[in-house]
């Protein structure tokens, strides 16, 4: 039998547009505020992983550096809108292998404003105009709207929904509830995605202490992070062709699998989610990928507002990446540490009854996605 | 003027894209390249794909994308080749309610920019090819 592993401590700093801050000191806030809830300093824990994308060299490095607690093995993952859960896999399996007793995993961003550049696009492909991520949102909310039932009425509702929450949520970078109308009659970005229907990449850190644990407190049940496979021209590696016969499982479906047999659960156990929602089709892709409704289901999951913070199952509870922005190092964090909170009743307004599992998503360009599960 | 294409290797000066098959999973991909992306075999073999295909997704982009150096706003969309294929491509078409899914599309070269030689810099797009 491998050994628990328990969440001992967390820290964020807020996600939003924070002027000339650095990442640096962003992260330091983090890493001080979840080493501190954690009881532990230097010594403390034995080994430290950071998930960016766009921090550059040795990014965790230099936030370990300013508060003098380098000397443990530093790994900066990248692993695109994954990135920080690909550090949590890492940290979780840190501890299970037996060479770690606590580790500190963190996530840092700061994105430029705008339309996400990635030099994942050859130069070439940018210029001709192939490398433009809101449109392949677009394709994928057309696909779904294609062989389900949803509607523009539906994604528009995600929206809603997310807002709702994130009112709630001191850490979201947009703390406003809209109406359907407004969602569907801001600007159309990209056909049926209107800009409210998108999230924003900003700023942020995220940070969360794991310990070895026999039992008790909130453990984390499974860390998968799966890539995709060949095949599908709208999947997230976001190719240049692919195949008519598209019956290829995606990567998010493929971490889901990993991660329920890894905890030993099933998505019916799950009390809480917190999901990919770059845009409000992409949630309820999310959800019929994780198994959170039936597949062509998630169309009546929205309808029926079952994803609603007092429905059935909540989805997005902490007003997901529509409220609080996406910065992509720190986004899976964000989530495993709204999670925590859910799970220790800690959650306040935004609070779901009684949740004892909870499940955390992310999937993005690369492409990999990451699913994690958490239970107390 | 002198034109030139966006990038070497894909179309011809006759303007077909420029495809590879693989011998071993007999699937066609682009842009070509002798690895083949669905079954890792080595042997792929370029060729001109077909200048016909089917739409079968779209959406119109509206905001100009960081990187691009043509008009906005432009369509973009998932287009079926004969050969067993979908493409991501440009559409020349914008605005969505001019389209269908199953459209016949024909491929285009059409201009880009200006480049800072004074050269025409092309590009491929899709076309429909009848009246919506």
């Amino acid at each position: 039998m491998s050994a628990g592993v328990a969440i001992a401590g967390v820290g964020i700093h807020p996600f939003g547009r924070f002027g000339d801050k650095t990442v640096t000191a962003m992260g330091v806030e983090a890493v001080k505020a979840a080493l501190r809830d954690a009881g532990i300093g230097r010594g403390g824990f034995q080994a430290a992983f950071c998930g960016t994308v766009y921090s550059g060299v040795a990014a965790g490095h230099k936030v370990l550096t300013a508060l003098g607690l380098s000397g443990v093995p530093i790994v900066n993952v990248e692993a695109g809108c994954a990135s920080g859960g690909a550090a949590l896999g890492l940290g979780v399996e840190a501890i299970r292998s037996g060479r770690c007793d606590a580790v500190l995993v963190f996530g840092i961003e700061k994105m430029p404003k705008g339309i996400i550049r990635s030099s994942f696009f050859e130069p070439w492909r940018e210029q001709a105009g192939l490398a433009v991520t809101p449109a392949y949102f677009a394709l994928r909310a057309q696909r779904l709207m294609r062989d389900s039932d949803v509607t523009r009425e539906h994604l528009a509702y995600v929206s809603v929904k997310n807002h709702a929450n994130g009112v709630h949520n001191p850490y979201a970078m947009f703390r406003k509830p809209f109406s359907l109308e407004q969602v569907l009659a801001s600007a159309v970005v990209c056909e049926p995605l209107t800009v409210y229907m998108l999230c924003s990449p900003n700023e942020g850190a995220a940070a969360v202490v794991l310990r070895r644990a026999a039992g008790g407190g909130v453990r984390i049940r499974a860390a998968a992070l799966r890539s995709h496979l060949p095949g599908s021209v709208l999947g997230e590696h976001t190719p240049m062709c692919g195949l008519p016969d598209d019956g290829v499982p995606p990567p998010s479906e493929l971490a889901a699998r990993a991660a329920y047999e890894e905890a030993g659960i099933g998505p019916e156990d799950i009390d809480v989610a917190e999901v990919q929602d770059t845009d409000s089709a992409r949630e309820l892709i999310s959800c019929e990928e994780l198994g959170l409704c039936p597949k062509g289901g998630a169309g009546r999951m929205i309808a029926e507002r079952r994803s609603d913070l007092g429905g059935p199952l909540p989805v997005n509870p902490s007003g997901g990446l529509l409220s609080k922005g996406e910065p992509l190092g720190a986004s899976a964090l964000g989530q495993v540490i709204e999670l925590y909170w859910q799970l220790r009743g800690e959650a306040g307004a935004r609070q779901v009854a009684d949740a004892r599992v909870a499940l955390g998503h992310t999937v993005g360009r690369g492409a990999n996605a990451s699913v994690v599960i958490l239970s107390r | 003027m002198q034109r030139i294409p966006i990038h070497d290797g894909l179309f011809t000066d006759a303007g077909a894209l420029l495809g590879a098959r693989c011998p071993d999973c007999e699937r066609w991909h682009f842009p070509a390249d002798a690895d083949c992306p669905y079954c890792s075999g080595e042997r792929c073999q370029t060729a001109a794909l077909s200048d016909r295909g089917t739409l079968c997704l779209f959406t119109g982009v509206n905001n100009r994308p960081p990187g691009y150096l043509g008009e906005v706003p432009f369509g973009f969309g998932v287009v079926e080749l004969p050969e067993g294929l979908r493409l991501i491509a440009r559409l020349t078409e914008a605005d969505p309610t001019k389209l269908r899914a199953g459209m016949a599309m024909r491929l285009v070269i059409v201009p880009l920019h200006v480049d800072d030689e004074g050269r025409e810099v092309v590009s491929y797009a899709f076309a429909p090819d009848e009246v919506a």
